[in-house]
């Protein structure tokens, strides 16, 4: 059998991404602020997170407007979804062989 | 490496954040209360017109029979001049404020801002069954139905929690399905409408009220 650890993606391997992808896969857009607020972290770390993530072809960034000022909004690609599915996986796989 | 109970961490965080961002988790179990005991008030009120002045059908129908034609009208004005119907509108009106309140403090507490994303989807998705009833129950006092207008705001009140109930607190979806049996077993004691009004909307809320707030708010 495989190691499941090896399935693990390094992209994930931080609480600022794993939370990014969370929030995305239950969502079909989420704005730069909602996800600040909701990962609690300062925006330069969360920007250069969501720019690791999108380079990795993980997520979509959605620029618009409100009125005049910026909403950047982030959504999942396919590739990110099926990316992070495995993950999550993979995670499961390595709780059920530890508690075996 | 890593650690044991790493993945485990991991995977609580991820559905912590799943939940939190897709679900609107500050409304509170108080605001449950203070919306049942309104609608108690409310319901000691308008058992006190009732008693008067011999049941809502006869206070509508009278006035209904009095002025056939011109009808959309006559229904409006008979609304208006309807003891009922103001108290009906104060009582949903102080219910609706003393509930916001109560998921404000909370929202504030817990820094999840009030108007979100999932703030939005959970008010268009109980708002759409109520105001496709509200029309709905308007229709059926036109036409004379007056017995089906408390089950029958029993009932879409019920779908409509059950359709919030995926975008927060998933038990409130147990409130709905009792609300909705409720409102099925009125339609069969229509003259008893008041008395069900009182059980769903102010008993029911309180109890879940009390439930939600034990489990999620004590501490």
């Amino acid at each position: 059998m495989k190691n499941p650890i090896e399935q693990l993606q390094k992209v994930f391997d931080s609480r600022v991404r794993l939370g990014i992808m969370s929030a995305l896969l239950v969502n079909e857009q989420v704005s730069f602020t909602e996800l600040k607020e909701l990962i609690q972290v300062t925006d330069g770390n969360l920007a250069s997170h969501l720019k690791a993530l999108e380079e990795n072809g993980f997520i979509k960034v959605n620029k618009g407007f409100i009125g005049r000022k910026t909403n950047t909004t982030y959504s999942v690609t396919k590739a990110g979804d099926k990316a992070f599915r495995l993950h999550l996986d993979a995670l499961e796989q390595m709780i059920k062989q530890t508690n075996r | 490496m890593i650690q044991e109970n790493q993945p485990l961490e991991t995977l609580q965080d991820i559905k912590s954040i799943m939940n939190r961002s897709s679900r609107f988790i500050s409304l509170s179990g108080l605001s449950g209360v203070s919306a049942g005991i309104c609608a108690l008030v409310g319901a000691w009120f308008a058992y006190g017109v009732i008693h008067r002045s011999g049941g809502v059908a006869y206070h509508l129908e009278r006035d209904y029979q009095n002025d056939y034609r011109g009808f959309g009208v006559s229904l409006l004005k008979s609304l208006m001049g309807s003891a009922l119907f103001w108290i009906a509108v104060l009582t949903f009106i102080s219910a609706f404020c003393f509930a916001f309140v109560f998921t404000y403090f909370r929202s504030r507490k817990e820094r999840i801002p009030i108007w979100g994303v999932s703030a939005r989807r959970l008010t268009w998705n109980v708002l759409l069954p109520m105001i496709v009833g509200g029309i709905f129950l308007l229709k059926l006092i036109e036409a004379g139905v007056f017995g089906l207008i408390a089950p029958g705001c029993l009932i879409f009140y019920g779908i409509a929690l059950v359709n919030g109930s995926k975008f927060t607190l998933g038990e409130i979806r147990y409130l709905g399905y009792a609300i909705i049996i409720l409102g099925l077993i009125n339609c069969w004691f229509q003259g008893a409408g008041i008395y069900f009004w009182a059980l769903g909307f102010g008993v029911f809320h309180i109890v879940y009220g009390i439930m939600m707030w034990t489990k999620y708010e004590r501490n």
